[in-house]
């Protein structure tokens, strides 16, 4: 199967300190798919590479066969490249209906249709989504009233809102009630299989990746240390050094 | 604000038939009356940006200086009717204006922030020197419109009907623009740009649109401001940063920014207080304005209608039960 996304050798250093050297890692479609390493090992990077946030010194990076490598953030966003942030980011002062009714898919933003209204259709999805998520009650409630955990799991109603194709989520269980944790894997994993959306996490709860991922990468000091199926990975010796700080 | 079908349309018609029958009052002040219109239609238009979008912007007057002597220029040298050149140089005012918008604003509307805010600072003051600098629009002495050729009288009428009659144009513009995914575009944009962005919203029309939309208003209007004072003065009319151009801030801000309403109830009260300052306290009256800005500033940092709205949240709050879509109150 052609991979959705091929991150190609790519480069990235922030003066002196190269967060990511020569990394490649692909993501078929449909999967759901692990990104782990320790602090600072360039994660986060790598994702805002992907996006478009910042240029890349060398390498290539391929979404559906095409190359984005130069695209900038919201022309990748637009052909169904999503990302949330580690730091969650939502519209704080718009309610949760309104964070939910502009994160309709890019199609219906167009240069007229971005006048109309917000459909019944969109309303009714948008309820659908926050009520998939458990943030129904709090709809009408700004975003920025919400706490910590339930501004993620806005971020995330808002990303399937938009239809992506794939979406990197960057540490998505992080701050979130350890009770709530089973309850957004199980999301997670539904958004993977009902509206077929391939998955990229970071995450830095074991159990939460080895469940949830069916391949894992992971990464060291901005290089790429081990693949594999988590199995693997768990037990690669290399990558249990690089977490308790042996190399 | 949560009003049933009939109040909601009870305060537009109030409005409008207030504004209609204002001038039969006091026949003596009907300048004075048209300017609670250009001072509602500058409050409307900045807080499109400054409000509902998040960029401060100081240098909206250079649209309305840019109107006032386009609009001018073509009633001095276009050999048409009086009512023919000041139609199509009021046309030409707001086309230039928004022309204007649109090329300025490819480039610093790309600053964010405080940037924006400085950027946009200098523009008004630039743009006064230029022109104090160039002959063929009078230079520092401004111009001189042509005389209206109506009766003696009729002259303060036919400009306050105007000015009203943009007021009236504006503001259910903004409202349809506020209603649509734009208003929630431009409210998202406001409140996280980087986050719009990596959703994939095309920021950059978007905020492009929305000055264009402001400086149409503002061009319109400064043509007939130029014709309602008979004068026109590139320092302290066309491009009177310190006065209009603050004010416009000021406006929005004591009404309550982001709120469809706030503007023009900011804009009322803020005119009548001005003119009662000088009626009053002539002499002290740069004084008593300076404080009464402390005052908005300290005391409504929200805004008088942010300010209702957390003393009776059910009657001004947003709606608690409906599907949330206006961006308006």
């Amino acid at each position: 199967m052609t991979p959705i996304l091929e991150v190609e050798h790519v480069r990235k250093s922030f003066g002196g300190v190269v967060a990511n050297k020569d990394v490649s890692i692909s993501v078929p479609p449909g999967k759901i798919y692990g990104l782990i390493g320790p602090n600072g090992s360039g994660k986060t990077t790598l994702f805002n590479s992907i996006v478009g946030q910042h240029p890349v010194e060398a390498g290539s990076i391929r979404f559906e066969g095409r190359e984005i490598t130069r695209l900038r953030v919201p022309q990748i966003a637009r052909l169904g490249l999503l990302r949330t942030f580690q730091q969650t980011r939502i519209y704080r002062g718009m309610t949760c209906m309104q964070n939910m009714l502009i994160s309709v898919p890019p199609s219906e933003l167009g240069w007229r249709s971005v006048y109309r209204r917000s459909s019944a259709a969109d309303e009714r999805k948008a309820e659908d989504l926050l009520r998939f998520v458990g943030l129904h009650a709090k709809r009408h409630l700004p975003g920025g009233d919400l706490s910590f955990g339930q501004q993620k799991l806005l971020e995330f109603a808002m990303a399937l809102m938009s239809e992506p194709k794939m979406l990197l989520l960057d540490e998505p269980t992080a701050g979130i009630n350890p009770t709530l944790i089973n309850d957004l894997l199980e999301r997670l994993r539904q958004a993977n299989r009902d509206f077929g959306i391939t998955l990229l996490v970071i995450e830095h709860n074991m159990r939460v990746i080895m469940e949830l991922a069916e391949y894992i990468y992971c990464l060291a000091h901005g290089e790429l240390l081990a693949e594999g199926k988590p199995e693997e990975v768990q037990t690669d010796q290399r990558v249990l050094d690089a977490y308790l700080g042996a190399t | 604000m949560k009003l049933p079908g009939a109040r909601q349309l009870a305060l537009p018609a109030a409005v409008l038939a207030f504004g209609i029958f204002l001038p039969l009052l006091a026949p003596a002040y009907r300048t004075q009356m048209a300017f609670l219109w250009v001072m509602i239609v500058f409050a409307l238009t900045w807080d499109l940006l400054g409000g509902q979008m998040g960029y401060n912007s100081f240098g909206n007057v250079l649209f309305f200086g840019v109107g006032m002597y386009a609009c001018v220029v073509i009633q001095r040298d276009v050999h048409l009717g009086y009512y023919s050149a000041l139609f199509l140089g009021m046309g030409a005012g707001a086309a230039l204006a928004t022309a204007v918008a649109a090329l300025i604003g490819s480039g610093l509307l790309g600053l964010r922030g405080h940037y924006f805010a400085i950027g946009t600072l200098g523009i008004g003051i630039a743009a006064a020197e230029f022109t104090a600098g160039w002959d063929f629009v009078g230079g520092g002495s401004g111009m001189v419109p042509p005389l209206y050729p109506g009766a003696v009288g009729a002259r303060e009428s036919f400009f306050y009907y105007l000015c009203f009659a943009i007021a009236v144009f504006t503001f259910p513009v903004l409202r349809f623009l506020y209603a649509g995914r734009f208003g929630l575009a431009i409210n998202a944009i406001r409140d996280d740009e980087d986050k719009a962005e990596a959703m994939g919203l095309r920021t950059t029309h978007y905020k492009t649109t929305a000055w264009c939309v402001s400086a149409f208003f503002l061009g319109l209007m400064g043509g007939v401001v130029g014709n309602l004072l008979g004068f026109v003065d590139p320092r302290e009319i066309a491009f009177a940063s310190s006065t209009y151009g603050v004010w416009m801030v000021l406006m929005a801000i004591l009404g309550g920014k982001g709120t469809l309403w706030g503007p023009v109830l900011g804009a009322a009260v803020f005119d009548v207080t001005q003119e009662l300052f000088w009626k009053y306290l002539l002499g002290w009256q740069r004084v008593a304005l300076g404080l009464l800005i402390v005052v908005i500033v300290v005391f409504f940092p929200r805004g008088i209608l942010g300010w209702a709205r957390e003393r009776w949240p059910e009657r001004f709050g947003q709606r608690a039960e409906e599907p949330a879509a206006e961006g308006g109150t």
